[in-house]
């Protein structure tokens, strides 16, 4: 049975343009203007998902972002399809394909309906009640409860849209284009203000934008064709800027904000290539008003989730804005005026309203009487207590509520129906004013939750029924009334408005309505995403849950994507009811970011792939990619991890590579290094202050390793200093740790010891570094530099000249990491690759070989020399790493030395420093594995493997662990237990190769 | 994201510092004359406070000064800034 619902009466929708989209793979259509939502309604199909746990069949039951029921997957393609995607708000496109979620085989025949049927046997902490026991079984479980539960699904190909992000100041931010916030702008542009409107809509206005009654009237004119014509005026002012389709998702603290606006999701699929798909706005308001609006409450009733089960205020959206009606015989259940504004609406349009059914006994104001007047029967101080129909209501029952309220009397009438709309009053819209810190206050008489004027957190004011008033008198008046104050305004126009309306004469609110069965037979539905009933809030409160923020998580209520916008007021009022509380009292659960749903997209922005971080290339960079290197990512670093050849691997790369340094010479760029330039008179005591050894003797022109900790006594960082001059040092520090090693000193020298004359500059990309070590490096550095005395007597291990490599300045160290004869050469970065091009000329005879950051760590390891954030973890002392020949005994300070001697760091049972020797010689342990002394159970682990290489020098395994008590442990055995075996090794010195510093100088 | 009066630079964005804990935590002048238990209380113990809290704050991306901060913790209210020696403008 479908035909076309669509009535030819409406300023909205362009009827001339028909647009055809796809439905569950069915081709239908509708028209410019419309939602996905009010073109399968003008299609007649309610049907569009099954509910999470027991895949009820579920409709479309509001018109915005409060949707539960209506989320649809949108789009095919592997890479933009999006899932659980209101149709209420995605507009209409041609080419617009969106499927049903959470159902198999078909919407229509869904074998997981049968959980329906199940339950009773699926209460409220069904899945932590059954499957925690035995705690093994749960890998079993999972897979099916994955399996069944879940919303849409993800695309699996990266997004191929753009996302944008921008900043923008502004005096005067309103979040929402309703009458109250259109009305706020106009005060603040006229101000003289810098203004900017958002709204979630492609339009302005509201609901008051389609309130064509003569019983809501502005200076005598409808309320809808005065405010259209305020609208009119707010084209072309400067210092107004407007933004559709914007939706603020968060609000935070010091009025900063931030808004996703949609561009292209509603342009044909032909109109987008190239174009920003949404922008992040990031807004810094001086001023926020926020007028977002109330949205209107359901009633709780057995069986209100069946498709059909409209809100009364939505139904009035359909046929008013969008042209659609979403019955032929429609019904309205309310408590409140709202539901008569449809009932007149509908009668407007020529839709037959069979029944009013209102749970007050005497609602006789304007707009009651009017549709009275108009002959549609209305059933005062009933209620709904059950409803027919499976994929569609057919009928509903009705009884006479009784004097109090609390159960129904009299006889049971049926009504044939397929729609209902239902109406429970308000909700004000304070989630942006609670995210941002502000306090709510109850109001008893209505039962809402309002912004508290006095606990405001910044320069922000609630307007409208967001602030909650509700009719249009109040939201007018009280609208100009507070912005006046809060913009600090003279007269204006909008103070003496002419302004007619109904006004609500009764209010009475039951947040569980009362039925002719027991509580256990109904199901009256509270978040209709997740499936949870007021019966399941009662049990948690009976299995003892007290909290509103506890019952939440065990029932799930308001855990859905729609983060409970239509159940969170009904589950506070069924615990105040059941626990006989104050809703005030029992406060709300918190409001948390994002309002709707962001896009992954929108919050990455441009900060995708190349963009995602910074990558740092040294200076020779190009060189090492023209000669194959493999590369690691070090930081942000890109260093050459080994240089394979002619197909080697990994492992043979890295013993060519060890076994060329020293046996002939090799070639490491050691550029990413960070390099700090001390200067000042202080220099020097400075340095005794942060390292833990001597500095003050340390000559000009000599370079000395350090080791610095942090106040706690463990290490932090290390490397070498070179005193340049009397007052000027150099540092090196490890890769990794630069900034933060510049930042710590910063630190100290600012705050503690700012009586030091000292200057601090990081000059890691201003200077470039290779380091050339082997037996051979000194005949290579003699060939590039050939007036250069290399001897002993003159340039000694751990000294430094400047020099000249073919006229550029450079400074030659003579330090090593590996242990060998070797040369560190600094230049200015922009002459690196020359320089360093030059050198491998040069080393061409003695097969001068670069190597990577692999080969540097076997190398220093054979020579057991640690590698800080590798062998340390911030829990060693230099005790710990067997380096007491370290400390400065007789220095009266540095960083960290009073925690050296704490009760903790002089325990002997500490994990230290060792080496490993695996008993079989080709066995490499794994980095990280643990080490026990037996297998016995329960296990004790001693420690782990912190290094490990076969070392070709030695053509066997060497390691580094950190051990238990491991200083004395030199020539124990112990085990590395793995997953299918177990390895045998010794403890041993930490120096493996070279123990007498021979070819050091050789 | 609050804003902070960089007493420097003035108002910028909370992105472009970086909190450095409790301020008015003074370096011990003399650390080995202490007992384990005073070292401690220099090392480890700092206040976690729900209300007005003196904290250090550095300009990271920006100036790179370090500067004190009075912020009431419960709001993020920043009721004063003042420069690293100088004395807390309120209690």
């Amino acid at each position: 049975m479908i035909n076309n619902l669509r009535i030819n009466k409406n300023n909205f929708i362009d009827q001339t343009i028909r647009i055809s989209f796809k439905f569950n793979g069915k081709k239908l259509f509708g028209y410019k203007g419309d939602t996905l939502a009010s073109a399968l309604l003008a299609n007649n199909i309610h049907l569009v998902g099954r509910s999470f746990k027991y895949h009820r069949p579920r409709g479309i039951m509001t018109c915005g972002s409060e949707e539960p029921n209506a989320i649809v997957q949108v789009g095919k393609d592997s890479s933009l399809t999006e899932p659980n995607v209101r149709a209420t708000e995605i507009e209409l496109y041609e080419g617009l394909e969106a499927f049903s979620q959470n159902c198999w085989p078909s919407i229509n025949f869904d074998i997981g309906g049968i959980n329906n049927f199940l339950s009773p046997l699926l209460p409220a902490g069904f899945y932590y009640k059954t499957f925690m026991w035995p705690a093994s079984f749960w890998e079993k479980y999972e897979f099916f409860i994955r399996h069944s539960a879940g919303l849409g699904k993800s695309p699996t190909k990266p997004d191929q849209d753009l996302y944008d992000h921008q900043y923008v100041h502004c005096d005067v931010l309103v979040i929402g284009g309703g009458i109250s916030g259109i009305l706020s702008a106009k005060l603040s542009v006229a101000k003289g203000l810098n203004t900017m409107l958002i709204d979630d809509k492609d339009y302005l206005g509201g609901s008051t934008i389609y309130q064509d009654d003569d019983i809501f009237k502005i200076n005598n004119e409808n309320s809808n064709v005065w405010l259209k014509k305020q609208i009119e005026t707010l084209n072309k002012i400067p210092n107004l800027t407007i933004k559709h389709r914007t939706s603020v998702a968060a609000f935070h603290g010091y009025n900063y904000l931030l808004a996703r606006e949609n561009l292209i999701d509603h342009l044909n699929i032909d109109e987008r290539k190239g174009k920003i798909r949404q922008r992040l706005w990031k807004i810094r308001a001086k001023k926020v008003v926020i007028a977002t609006g109330a949205i209107e409450r359901p009633l709780v009733f057995s069986n209100n989730d069946r498709p059909g089960v409209i809100l009364s205020s939505s139904i009035k959206k359909y046929i008013d804005y969008y042209g659609v009606k979403t019955g032929e015989n429609i019904s309205l259940f309310t408590n409140n005026d709202s539901a008569y504004e449809t009932a007149i609406s509908l009668n407007k349009s020529g839709v037959k309203v069979k029944v009013i059914i209102d749970i007050r006994e005497d609602s006789n104001s304007i707009l009651s009487e009017q549709v009275e007047k108009s002959g549609i029967k209305i059933l005062k101080g009933y209620t709904v207590i059950d409803t027919d129909g499976y994929k569609r209501i057919k009928s509903f029952d009705v009884m006479k509520l009784s004097k109090d309220g609390g159960s129904v009397v009299g006889n049971k009438i049926t009504y044939k129906s397929d729609c209902l709309g239902i109406s429970g009053g308000w909700t004000p819209m304070v989630h942006l004013f609670t995210q941002s810190g502000g306090k709510l206050k109850f109001r008893n008489n209505d039962n809402v939750f309002i912004p508290d004027e006095n606990k405001t957190p910044s320069k922000q004011i609630s307007v409208g029924s967001s602030n909650g008033d509700f009719e249009l008198d109040d939201v007018i008046n009280n609208t100009v009334k507070n912005i006046k104050i809060f913009l600090g305004l003279d007269k204006n126009d909008f103070e003496n408005l002419n302004i007619k309306c109904s006004k609500e004469k009764q209010k009475r609110n039951i947040w569980l309505l009362p039925s002719n069965k027991p509580i256990s037979k109904t199901k009256p539905f509270l978040d209709f995403q997740n499936d949870s009933t007021a019966k399941d809030v009662k049990l948690a409160l009976r299995e003892g849950f007290k909290s509103i923020e506890h019952v939440k998580r065990y029932t799930t209520t308001g855990m859905g994507t729609d983060q409970g916008k239509l159940s969170n007021m009904h589950a506070l009022g069924i615990i105040a009811d059941t626990t006989g509380t104050n809703m005030g009292d029992l406060g709300t659960t918190t409001f948390r970011p994002p309002y709707t749903p962001l896009t992954f997209g929108a919050i990455v922005g441009r900060n995708v792939g190349k963009f995602f971080d910074h990558t740092r290339r040294t200076a020779i960079h190009d060189w090492h990619v023209k000669n194959k290197a493999e590369f690691e990512n070090v930081g942000q670093w890109k260093r050459p991890w080994y240089f394979p050849k002619n197909g080697e691997t990994m492992h043979q790369s890295v013993q060519r590579e060890s076994k060329a340094a020293r046996e002939s010479a090799g070639i490491l760029d050691a550029s990413t290094l960070g390099k700090i330039d001390i200067q000042g008179e202080d220099a020097s005591e400075f340095l005794n202050r942060v390292y833990t050894n001597a500095w003050s003797k340390l000559a000009i022109g000599k370079c000395r390793y350090g080791l610095m900790l942090n106040e706690d006594g463990m290490v932090y960082d290390d490397g070498v200093t070179t005193r340049l001059a009397e007052n000027h040092y150099i540092m090196s520090t490890t890769t990794g740790g630069a900034a933060n090693v510049l930042s710590k000193l910063e630190d100290y020298l600012q705050t503690e010891w700012p009586e030091l004359n000292v200057y601090l500059t990081t000059v890691t990309d201003q200077y470039s570094t290779m380091s050339i070590c082997g037996p051979n490096s000194k005949k290579i550095i003699k060939k590039v530099i050939p007036n250069l005395d290399l001897s002993d007597q003159s340039f000694p291990h751990m000294s430094f000249k400047n020099s000249k490599i073919n006229n550029v300045k450079c400074r030659i160290m003579r330090i090593s990491f590996t242990g060998e004869h070797s040369y560190e050469i600094n230049v200015q970065s922009n002459y690196a690759k020359d320089v360093w091009e030059r050198c491998i000329e040069a080393g061409k005879e003695f097969n001068i070989t670069p190597y990577g950051t692999e080969t540097m760590h076997l190398l220093r390891a054979e020579k057991g020399f640690i590698i800080t954030g590798q062998d340390t973890d911030g829990t060693l002392t230099p005790s710990d790493l067997q380096m007491d020949w370290i400390i400065g005994k007789k220095k009266y300070d540095f960083i960290g030395k009073r925690s050296l001697y704490r009760s903790d760091t002089i325990r002997e049972d500490r994990k230290q420093l060792v080496g490993l020797l695996t008993d079989d010689p080709k066995e490499v342990l794994e980095e990280g594995a643990q080490l026990v002394e037996s297998l016995d159970k329960p296990i004790e682990m001693l420690g782990h493997v912190t290094s490990s290489y076969f070392s070709p020098n030695l053509n066997k395994s060497i390691a580094l662990a950190v051990v238990r008590s491991g200083k004395k442990l030199k020539g124990k055995k112990l085990i590395v237990p793995m997953e299918n075996k177990n390895i045998n090794v010794t403890i041993t010195d930490t120096v493996f190769y070279d123990k007498e510093n021979k070819r050091l100088n050789a | 994201m609050f804003i902070i009066n960089c007493p420097y630079c003035g108002e910028r964005d909370q992105s472009e510092f970086s909190c450095g804990g409790e301020a008015h935590i003074e370096r011990p002048k003399q650390p080995t004359e202490l007992s384990d238990d005073q070292w401690a209380e220099y090392l480890f113990m700092r206040k976690n406070i729900k209300g007005i809290q003196f904290e250090r704050w550095n300009h990271i991306h920006g100036c790179r000064k370090w500067f004190n901060v009075v912020r009431d913790t419960s709001n993020d209210k920043i009721h004063a800034v003042y420069k690293m020696g100088e004395r807390p403008p309120i209690k």
